[in-house]
């Protein structure tokens, strides 16, 4: 094996792992995974729903990534680099698989940095700005805590390439609520001062939830369909979720059904417009710019 | 903010084992409030390039090491013993399966 042809393609090779400092036999997520769109799937449909799924993860990625060299310790600032990392892989996959299913020859590239506000379709808690570290770690949590059982019924698809984007999505989302329970708890039964500020956290953060189990007309029509995740059936596990870990950090709090704003219908805050005027001026600036 | 207190976290060194059969290797140190943490932040600095499958933290306190001015009583009266290496035998012809 040599350099020349390809240094990338030698870190997935598997039977030379002495060569080198770091690991090998890193996974494709979708190897083997057909990805021709069933014919009986509404391709419309899909579209709107990978949509839907690689907004949130996309838009959260980039208000983790904001953090990156503002967090508290440097230990933490790679976790959420980390995490934002994770998210922004969930996001590619999804957008290209918007791409495909839409069939307009849109990549995930001319996805995420060439549609405007209106065109997206994450959730308004994905686009909020953190105030300090609790609001953070609560945003994260409450995220993490409803994404984690929707990737895990997302495995179920009738769409493969979903199911796969699940069955990646769901390890990764697993680490994701662990980091972030940790410090709920650690914040909320720690000293005074952080009770009080974890506390206001999630009394800022909690009641904004209840965007994240209504229904959207493409979900309902997809999950009948046997290809989406009805939101709706999320609640329970999602409150358990949530009061285990507020019970541990001797914080209360309860999601009200109170909306935030139809983001799935790309109605959003200024605040989406300010991380897309970060995240997309490169792009619109030099289109099709390569390095 | 006057309310805030900060204390610096203390030290942990971080061995990492990169999978079954090898040993922990110790790759770094980072610093947590406590193990479970460091345990975390472990995962998140030395395990990130698919390096590990299990991971030991340890209080960097708690480590016990031998000092530079004990090198020579330590160290160098096993420098001449050549005998203690089992190459120095030579093995006869008659002893088989060595």
């Amino acid at each position: 094996m040599s350099f020349d042809d390809d240094a990338y393609g030698a870190l997935t090779d598997h039977d030379d792992d002495a060569r080198w400092a770091y690991g090998t036999g890193f996974a494709d997520p979708l190897a083997g995974v057909p990805t021709a769109v069933p014919g009986d799937v509404d391709r419309a449909g899909l579209t709107a729903y990978c949509l839907m799924l690689g907004d949130d993860a996309l838009v959260m990625s980039h208000r983790l990534q904001q953090w990156v060299t503002r967090a508290p310790e440097l230990e933490d600032e790679l976790a959420l680099a980390n995490i934002a990392l994770d998210l922004l892989g969930q996001a590619r996959l999804l957008l290209a698989r918007a791409g495909e299913a839409e069939g307009a020859g849109r990549d995930e590239d001319a996805l995420a940095s060439l549609r405007d506000a209106g065109e997206f379709r994450n959730v308004r808690l994905a686009e909020r700005g953190d105030a300090d570290f609790a609001h953070l770690v609560a945003r994260l949590l409450v995220f993490s805590c409803w994404r984690l059982p929707l990737l895990d019924r997302l495995t179920a698809s009738r769409d493969p390439v979903l199911a796969a984007i699940g069955a990646k999505g769901v390890k990764e989302v697993t680490y994701h609520r662990e980091y972030a329970a940790q410090w709920v708890v650690r914040l909320g039964d720690g000293t005074d001062l952080s009770h009080r500020r974890m506390q206001a956290a999630i009394d800022a953060v909690l009641p904004t939830a209840g965007e994240l189990f209504e229904t959207h007309e493409v979900e309902a029509r997809l999950a009948a369909a046997g290809v989406a995740v009805d939101p709706a059936q999320l609640r329970p596990e999602f409150d358990e979720a949530m009061s285990q870990v507020l019970r541990a950090g001797t914080l209360t709090g309860s999601s009200s059904a109170a909306r935030a704003g139809r983001g799935r219908d790309g109605e959003h805050g200024p605040e989406l417009d300010e991380i897309l005027a970060e995240m997309q001026e490169l792009a619109r600036a030099l289109p099709g710019g390569v390095w | 903010m006057s309310e805030e207190i900060r204390h610096e976290w203390p030290l942990f060194e971080v061995f990492v084992r990169a999978k079954r059969g090898l040993n922990h290797v110790h790759v770094g140190s980072l610093r947590a409030a406590d193990h479970e943490m460091a345990l975390h932040h472990a995962r998140d600095l030395y395990t990130r390039r698919n390096e590990g499958v299990s991971i030991w933290v340890v209080r960097s306190d708690d480590v016990v090491s031998s000092g530079p001015a004990e090198k020579d009583a330590f160290f160098a009266p096993s420098g001449d013993k050549v005998y203690r290496h089992p190459t120095y035998y030579s093995i006869p012809d008659s002893v088989p399966h060595i």
